[in-house]
Protein backbone atom coordinates (compact mmCIF):
# COMPACT_ATOMS: atom_id res chain seq x y z
CA UNK A 1 0.00 0.00 0.00
CA UNK A 2 1.14 3.38 -0.60
CA UNK A 3 0.13 6.84 0.92
CA UNK A 4 0.98 9.88 -0.60
CA UNK A 5 1.28 12.86 1.46
CA UNK A 6 -0.76 16.25 0.17
CA UNK A 7 3.03 17.61 0.55
CA UNK A 8 4.63 14.85 -1.99
CA UNK A 9 1.90 15.37 -4.65
CA UNK A 10 2.65 18.92 -4.53
CA UNK A 11 6.56 18.42 -5.16
CA UNK A 12 5.83 15.50 -8.25
CA UNK A 13 3.51 17.94 -9.46
CA UNK A 14 6.27 20.29 -9.45
CA UNK A 15 8.86 18.63 -10.70
CA UNK A 16 6.52 17.33 -13.50
CA UNK A 17 5.50 20.76 -14.42
CA UNK A 18 9.33 22.20 -14.06
CA UNK A 19 10.82 19.85 -16.28
CA UNK A 20 8.45 18.31 -18.37
CA UNK A 21 5.69 21.35 -19.28
CA UNK A 22 8.28 24.04 -19.43
CA UNK A 23 9.76 22.12 -22.90
CA UNK A 24 6.30 21.99 -24.25
CA UNK A 25 5.23 18.44 -22.85
CA UNK A 26 1.64 18.78 -22.89
CA UNK A 27 0.65 16.09 -20.03
CA UNK A 28 2.80 13.87 -18.01
CA UNK A 29 1.34 11.58 -15.85
CA UNK A 30 3.30 8.91 -13.08
CA UNK A 31 1.89 6.03 -12.45
CA UNK A 32 2.60 2.80 -10.76
CA UNK A 33 2.72 -0.55 -11.62
CA UNK A 34 -0.88 -1.30 -11.04
CA UNK A 35 -2.46 1.31 -13.23
CA UNK A 36 -3.35 3.46 -10.10
CA UNK A 37 -2.05 7.57 -11.23
CA UNK A 38 -0.31 9.25 -8.63
CA UNK A 39 0.20 12.75 -9.86
CA UNK A 40 -0.50 14.25 -13.13
CA UNK A 41 0.60 17.75 -14.58
CA UNK A 42 -0.73 19.42 -17.65
CA UNK A 43 -3.34 19.68 -20.01
CA UNK A 44 -5.70 16.75 -19.75
CA UNK A 45 -8.05 17.57 -23.05
CA UNK A 46 -10.69 14.79 -22.53
CA UNK A 47 -8.26 12.42 -22.10
CA UNK A 48 -9.46 9.52 -19.85
CA UNK A 49 -6.25 9.42 -17.19
CA UNK A 50 -7.69 6.30 -15.55
CA UNK A 51 -7.63 4.57 -18.32
CA UNK A 52 -4.56 5.59 -19.79
CA UNK A 53 -2.68 4.78 -16.70
CA UNK A 54 -4.08 0.99 -16.41
CA UNK A 55 -3.12 0.57 -20.50
CA UNK A 56 -0.10 1.67 -19.78
CA UNK A 57 0.38 -0.39 -16.60
CA UNK A 58 -0.97 -3.39 -18.75
CA UNK A 59 1.58 -2.47 -21.84
CA UNK A 60 4.43 -2.18 -19.41
CA UNK A 61 3.78 -5.28 -17.58
CA UNK A 62 3.46 -6.95 -21.17
CA UNK A 63 6.61 -5.70 -22.50
CA UNK A 64 8.53 -6.64 -19.92
CA UNK A 65 7.73 -10.18 -20.68
CA UNK A 66 8.06 -10.01 -23.94
CA UNK A 67 11.83 -8.76 -22.78
CA UNK A 68 11.72 -11.83 -20.69
CA UNK A 69 10.78 -14.14 -23.43
CA UNK A 70 13.75 -12.36 -25.58
CA UNK A 71 16.60 -12.84 -22.91
CA UNK A 72 16.56 -9.37 -22.70
CA UNK A 73 17.06 -7.73 -19.22
CA UNK A 74 13.89 -5.28 -19.64
CA UNK A 75 12.72 -2.14 -22.28
CA UNK A 76 12.71 0.41 -20.10
CA UNK A 77 11.58 2.83 -22.27
CA UNK A 78 8.74 2.51 -24.95
CA UNK A 79 7.65 5.29 -27.93
CA UNK A 80 4.26 5.36 -29.53
CA UNK A 81 4.63 8.07 -33.04
CA UNK A 82 1.23 9.59 -33.99
CA UNK A 83 0.09 12.00 -36.34
CA UNK A 84 -0.65 14.64 -33.59
CA UNK A 85 0.56 13.19 -30.57
CA UNK A 86 3.40 11.36 -29.19
CA UNK A 87 3.36 9.27 -26.01
CA UNK A 88 6.71 8.49 -24.46
CA UNK A 89 6.54 5.74 -21.45
CA UNK A 90 9.70 5.39 -19.16
CA UNK A 91 10.03 3.16 -16.02
CA UNK A 92 11.13 5.14 -13.01
CA UNK A 93 12.46 2.42 -10.31
CA UNK A 94 11.32 -0.58 -10.14
CA UNK A 95 7.34 0.34 -9.46
CA UNK A 96 6.45 3.30 -11.50
CA UNK A 97 5.95 4.29 -15.16
CA UNK A 98 5.99 8.02 -16.33
CA UNK A 99 3.94 8.95 -18.99
CA UNK A 100 4.84 11.57 -21.69
CA UNK A 101 2.91 13.30 -24.39
CA UNK A 102 4.09 15.68 -26.52
CA UNK A 103 3.89 17.37 -30.27
CA UNK A 104 6.49 17.14 -33.07
CA UNK A 105 7.24 20.65 -31.83
CA UNK A 106 9.14 19.35 -28.90
CA UNK A 107 11.99 16.99 -29.86
CA UNK A 108 12.11 13.27 -28.47
CA UNK A 109 16.04 13.52 -27.94
CA UNK A 110 14.61 16.77 -25.37
CA UNK A 111 12.05 14.87 -23.69
CA UNK A 112 14.19 11.85 -23.29
CA UNK A 113 17.25 13.66 -21.89
CA UNK A 114 14.50 15.21 -18.85
CA UNK A 115 13.18 12.04 -17.96
CA UNK A 116 16.60 11.01 -17.77
CA UNK A 117 17.44 13.92 -15.62
CA UNK A 118 14.33 13.71 -13.31
CA UNK A 119 13.83 9.87 -12.91
CA UNK A 120 16.21 9.96 -9.86
CA UNK A 121 14.71 12.82 -8.33
CA UNK A 122 10.97 11.73 -8.79
CA UNK A 123 12.00 8.04 -7.21
CA UNK A 124 13.54 10.05 -4.43
CA UNK A 125 10.14 11.58 -3.80
CA UNK A 126 8.21 8.14 -4.49
CA UNK A 127 9.73 6.36 -2.02
CA UNK A 128 10.83 8.94 0.63
CA UNK A 129 9.92 8.24 4.03
CA UNK A 130 7.40 10.46 5.45
CA UNK B 1 -1.59 -1.92 -4.36
CA UNK B 2 -3.85 0.22 -2.93
CA UNK B 3 -3.19 4.08 -3.10
CA UNK B 4 -4.14 6.51 -0.14
CA UNK B 5 -4.13 10.30 -1.76
CA UNK B 6 -4.04 12.86 1.21
CA UNK B 7 -4.30 15.52 -1.59
CA UNK B 8 -6.94 14.45 -3.38
CA UNK B 9 -8.79 12.44 -0.30
CA UNK B 10 -8.99 9.26 -1.87
CA UNK B 11 -8.28 5.63 -1.53
CA UNK B 12 -8.04 3.71 -4.35
CA UNK B 13 -8.57 -0.19 -4.65
CA UNK B 14 -7.83 -2.60 -7.04
CA UNK B 15 -11.01 -5.85 -7.12
CA UNK B 16 -10.29 -8.50 -9.76
CA UNK B 17 -12.88 -10.75 -10.85
CA UNK B 18 -11.14 -14.48 -11.81
CA UNK B 19 -12.46 -17.69 -12.88
CA UNK B 20 -12.55 -19.95 -15.92
CA UNK B 21 -13.16 -18.41 -19.43
CA UNK B 22 -17.11 -18.30 -20.20
CA UNK B 23 -18.07 -17.75 -16.56
CA UNK B 24 -19.58 -14.33 -16.53
CA UNK B 25 -16.86 -12.04 -15.40
CA UNK B 26 -17.18 -9.14 -17.79
CA UNK B 27 -21.33 -9.84 -17.92
CA UNK B 28 -21.00 -8.56 -14.19
CA UNK B 29 -19.12 -5.50 -15.01
CA UNK B 30 -21.57 -5.02 -18.13
CA UNK B 31 -24.59 -4.93 -16.02
CA UNK B 32 -22.72 -2.79 -13.14
CA UNK B 33 -22.14 -0.28 -15.77
CA UNK B 34 -24.95 -0.13 -17.21
CA UNK B 35 -27.45 -0.07 -13.69
CA UNK B 36 -24.69 2.69 -11.54
CA UNK B 37 -25.47 6.28 -12.72
CA UNK B 38 -22.49 7.65 -14.57
CA UNK B 39 -21.50 10.51 -11.89
CA UNK B 40 -20.66 7.23 -9.71
CA UNK B 41 -18.25 5.45 -12.48
CA UNK B 42 -15.92 6.00 -14.90
CA UNK B 43 -15.46 4.88 -18.54
CA UNK B 44 -15.90 1.20 -19.24
CA UNK B 45 -12.74 -0.24 -21.06
CA UNK B 46 -13.03 -3.76 -22.38
CA UNK B 47 -9.55 -5.19 -24.42
CA UNK B 48 -11.23 -8.32 -26.26
CA UNK B 49 -10.62 -10.37 -29.39
CA UNK B 50 -12.92 -10.37 -32.42
CA UNK B 51 -15.48 -12.66 -30.67
CA UNK B 52 -16.50 -11.06 -26.84
CA UNK B 53 -13.65 -13.03 -25.31
CA UNK B 54 -11.16 -10.90 -23.41
CA UNK B 55 -8.21 -10.88 -24.17
CA UNK B 56 -5.87 -8.87 -22.14
CA UNK B 57 -8.67 -7.01 -19.32
CA UNK B 58 -11.87 -5.03 -18.57
CA UNK B 59 -11.45 -2.60 -16.56
CA UNK B 60 -14.53 -0.56 -14.65
CA UNK B 61 -13.92 2.15 -12.17
CA UNK B 62 -16.61 3.05 -9.46
CA UNK B 63 -16.84 5.44 -6.73
CA UNK B 64 -18.32 4.13 -3.48
CA UNK B 65 -18.92 6.88 -0.76
CA UNK B 66 -16.52 7.15 1.91
CA UNK B 67 -14.65 6.33 4.57
CA UNK B 68 -11.92 8.15 7.57
CA UNK B 69 -13.21 11.22 5.32
CA UNK B 70 -11.43 9.41 2.46
CA UNK B 71 -13.37 9.02 -1.20
CA UNK B 72 -13.71 5.13 -2.01
CA UNK B 73 -12.70 4.36 -5.62
CA UNK B 74 -12.50 1.06 -6.80
CA UNK B 75 -10.71 -0.69 -9.94
CA UNK B 76 -12.94 -3.37 -11.14
CA UNK B 77 -10.83 -5.65 -13.45
CA UNK B 78 -11.37 -8.90 -14.78
CA UNK B 79 -8.73 -11.45 -16.24
CA UNK B 80 -9.34 -13.23 -19.42
CA UNK B 81 -10.46 -16.75 -18.22
CA UNK B 82 -9.54 -18.97 -21.14
CA UNK B 83 -6.44 -21.13 -19.67
CA UNK B 84 -3.08 -20.28 -22.07
CA UNK B 85 -3.77 -16.43 -20.70
CA UNK B 86 -1.82 -17.35 -17.76
CA UNK B 87 0.64 -14.77 -18.28
CA UNK B 88 -1.72 -12.09 -18.62
CA UNK B 89 -4.02 -12.96 -15.78
CA UNK B 90 -0.77 -13.26 -13.66
CA UNK B 91 -0.09 -9.23 -14.98
CA UNK B 92 -3.80 -8.01 -14.62
CA UNK B 93 -3.25 -9.44 -10.55
CA UNK B 94 -0.08 -6.72 -10.00
CA UNK B 95 -1.28 -5.00 -7.55
CA UNK B 96 -4.79 -6.53 -6.24
CA UNK B 97 -6.27 -6.14 -3.31
CA UNK B 98 -9.67 -8.02 -3.46
CA UNK B 99 -10.91 -11.36 -5.47
CA UNK B 100 -14.47 -12.31 -6.93
CA UNK B 101 -14.09 -15.98 -8.37
CA UNK B 102 -16.41 -16.35 -10.04
CA UNK B 103 -17.31 -20.17 -10.80
CA UNK B 104 -19.81 -21.48 -13.42
CA UNK B 105 -22.26 -23.66 -12.47
CA UNK B 106 -22.10 -25.69 -15.74
CA UNK B 107 -21.67 -29.25 -15.00
CA UNK B 108 -19.91 -29.66 -17.44
CA UNK B 109 -17.15 -26.92 -16.35
CA UNK B 110 -16.59 -28.50 -13.20
CA UNK B 111 -12.83 -29.18 -13.35
CA UNK B 112 -12.58 -25.61 -15.43
CA UNK B 113 -13.23 -24.01 -11.88
CA UNK B 114 -10.58 -25.79 -9.93
CA UNK B 115 -8.38 -25.52 -12.56
CA UNK B 116 -8.89 -21.68 -12.58
CA UNK B 117 -8.95 -21.51 -8.52
CA UNK B 118 -5.65 -23.38 -8.58
CA UNK B 119 -4.45 -21.03 -11.10
CA UNK B 120 -5.12 -17.94 -9.10
CA UNK B 121 -3.79 -19.48 -5.60
CA UNK B 122 -0.03 -20.18 -7.85
CA UNK B 123 -0.85 -16.06 -9.72
CA UNK B 124 -0.55 -14.94 -6.02
CA UNK B 125 1.98 -16.97 -4.83
CA UNK B 126 4.04 -15.46 -7.19
CA UNK B 127 3.40 -12.07 -5.67
CA UNK B 128 3.70 -13.30 -2.23
CA UNK B 129 -0.43 -13.39 -1.53
CA UNK B 130 -2.53 -16.25 -0.58
CA UNK B 131 -6.58 -17.02 -0.82
CA UNK B 132 -6.45 -17.29 3.04
CA UNK B 133 -5.55 -13.69 3.73
CA UNK B 134 -6.54 -11.85 0.51
CA UNK B 135 -10.27 -10.24 0.56
CA UNK B 136 -12.53 -13.24 -1.27
CA UNK B 137 -15.75 -13.63 -2.23
CA UNK B 138 -17.00 -16.78 -4.04
CA UNK B 139 -20.12 -15.92 -7.41
CA UNK B 140 -21.72 -19.04 -8.21
CA UNK B 141 -22.88 -18.20 -11.73
CA UNK B 142 -25.76 -19.40 -14.31
CA UNK B 143 -27.84 -20.39 -11.62
CA UNK B 144 -31.23 -19.07 -14.16
CA UNK B 145 -30.00 -22.04 -16.51
CA UNK B 146 -31.50 -24.10 -13.13
CA UNK B 147 -34.79 -23.59 -15.17
CA UNK B 148 -33.92 -24.84 -18.89
CA UNK B 149 -32.44 -28.28 -18.09
CA UNK B 150 -29.00 -28.10 -18.41
CA UNK B 151 -26.86 -30.80 -15.52
CA UNK B 152 -25.63 -27.74 -13.41
CA UNK B 153 -23.61 -28.35 -10.19
CA UNK B 154 -25.70 -27.91 -7.08
CA UNK B 155 -24.30 -25.21 -4.48
CA UNK B 156 -23.30 -28.15 -2.20
CA UNK B 157 -20.64 -29.41 -4.92
CA UNK B 158 -19.53 -25.87 -5.62
CA UNK B 159 -18.49 -24.75 -2.06
CA UNK B 160 -17.43 -28.38 -1.28
CA UNK B 161 -15.22 -28.04 -4.45
CA UNK B 162 -13.78 -24.41 -4.11
CA UNK B 163 -14.52 -23.00 -0.78
CA UNK B 164 -14.55 -25.72 1.81
CA UNK B 165 -11.30 -25.05 3.75
CA UNK B 166 -11.77 -20.93 2.60
CA UNK B 167 -15.21 -20.62 3.54
CA UNK B 168 -15.40 -17.32 1.95
CA UNK B 169 -18.92 -15.91 1.61
CA UNK B 170 -20.61 -17.04 -1.44
CA UNK B 171 -23.16 -15.48 -3.76
CA UNK B 172 -25.57 -17.25 -6.03
CA UNK B 173 -26.10 -15.30 -9.53
CA UNK B 174 -27.57 -14.84 -12.53
CA UNK B 175 -25.06 -12.27 -13.73
CA UNK B 176 -26.89 -11.65 -17.31
CA UNK B 177 -30.32 -11.13 -15.50
CA UNK B 178 -28.41 -8.93 -12.80
CA UNK B 179 -29.03 -11.04 -10.11
CA UNK B 180 -26.60 -11.57 -6.84
CA UNK B 181 -24.19 -9.18 -9.30
CA UNK B 182 -24.71 -6.22 -6.38
CA UNK B 183 -24.97 -8.57 -3.41
CA UNK B 184 -21.61 -9.76 -4.68
CA UNK B 185 -20.22 -6.15 -5.28
CA UNK B 186 -21.17 -4.88 -1.89
CA UNK B 187 -19.85 -7.76 -0.23
CA UNK B 188 -16.22 -7.73 -1.77
CA UNK B 189 -15.89 -3.73 -1.54
CA UNK B 190 -16.71 -4.02 1.82
CA UNK B 191 -14.17 -6.20 2.99
CA UNK B 192 -11.53 -5.16 0.40
CA UNK B 193 -11.78 -1.58 2.01
CA UNK B 194 -11.57 -2.54 5.57
CA UNK B 195 -8.76 -4.75 4.52
CA UNK B 196 -6.98 -1.58 3.38
CA UNK B 197 -7.59 0.57 6.13
CA UNK B 198 -6.65 -1.14 8.59
CA UNK B 199 -3.48 -1.58 7.03
CA UNK B 200 -3.52 1.77 6.46
CA UNK B 201 -4.46 2.60 10.23
CA UNK B 202 -2.05 -0.07 11.30
CA UNK B 203 0.76 1.41 9.08
CA UNK B 204 -0.18 4.44 10.92
CA UNK B 205 0.25 3.23 14.34
CA UNK B 206 3.52 1.61 13.98
CA UNK B 207 4.96 4.86 12.27
CA UNK B 208 4.11 6.77 14.91
CA UNK B 209 5.43 3.98 17.44
CA UNK B 210 8.96 4.08 15.38
CA UNK B 211 8.95 7.61 15.71
CA UNK B 212 7.51 8.85 12.02
CA UNK B 213 9.13 6.43 9.51
CA UNK B 214 6.27 4.83 7.72
N1 LIG C 1 -27.47 -18.24 -18.80
C1 LIG C 1 -26.52 -17.43 -18.36
N2 LIG C 1 -25.53 -17.05 -19.19
C2 LIG C 1 -24.58 -16.21 -18.71
C3 LIG C 1 -24.60 -15.73 -17.37
N3 LIG C 1 -23.54 -14.93 -17.18
C4 LIG C 1 -22.88 -14.89 -18.37
N4 LIG C 1 -23.51 -15.67 -19.29
C5 LIG C 1 -23.11 -15.86 -20.69
O1 LIG C 1 -21.88 -16.54 -20.73
C6 LIG C 1 -21.12 -16.10 -21.85
C7 LIG C 1 -19.74 -15.66 -21.39
O2 LIG C 1 -19.85 -14.54 -20.55
P1 LIG C 1 -18.64 -13.50 -20.33
O3 LIG C 1 -19.07 -12.54 -19.30
O4 LIG C 1 -18.17 -12.96 -21.62
O5 LIG C 1 -17.56 -14.50 -19.75
P2 LIG C 1 -16.08 -14.17 -19.23
O6 LIG C 1 -15.96 -14.83 -17.91
O7 LIG C 1 -15.81 -12.72 -19.29
O8 LIG C 1 -15.19 -14.97 -20.30
P3 LIG C 1 -13.64 -14.71 -20.72
O9 LIG C 1 -13.54 -13.27 -21.09
O10 LIG C 1 -13.35 -15.61 -21.85
O11 LIG C 1 -12.81 -15.07 -19.52
C8 LIG C 1 -21.90 -14.98 -22.50
O12 LIG C 1 -22.59 -15.49 -23.61
C9 LIG C 1 -22.86 -14.56 -21.40
O13 LIG C 1 -24.06 -14.03 -21.92
C10 LIG C 1 -25.69 -16.17 -16.53
O14 LIG C 1 -25.81 -15.80 -15.35
N5 LIG C 1 -26.60 -17.01 -17.07
MG1 LIG D 1 -14.42 -11.59 -20.26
Amino acid sequence: MMVLTSERVKKLKGVLKEQLLSIGVSLAILIDEAGNVIASSGKENGVDTTSLAALAAANFGATAQIAKLLGEEDFSILYHKGKKDNIHFSRIGKEFILVTIFTDETPLGLVRLRVNQISQDLLNLLVEDD
Amino acid sequence: MALIDLHKREIHCKIVYYGPGRCGKTTNLFYIYNAVAEKYRGKLLTIETKGDRTLFFDLLPINLGKIHGLDIRIQLYTVPGQAHYRATRKLVLKGVDGIVFVADSLRKRREKNIESLLDLRNNLKEYGLTLEEIPLVFQYNKRDLVSVNIPLLTIEELENDLNKELKAPYFEAAAVKGVGVFETLREISKRTVKYVANKYIFAKKTAKAQGGIL
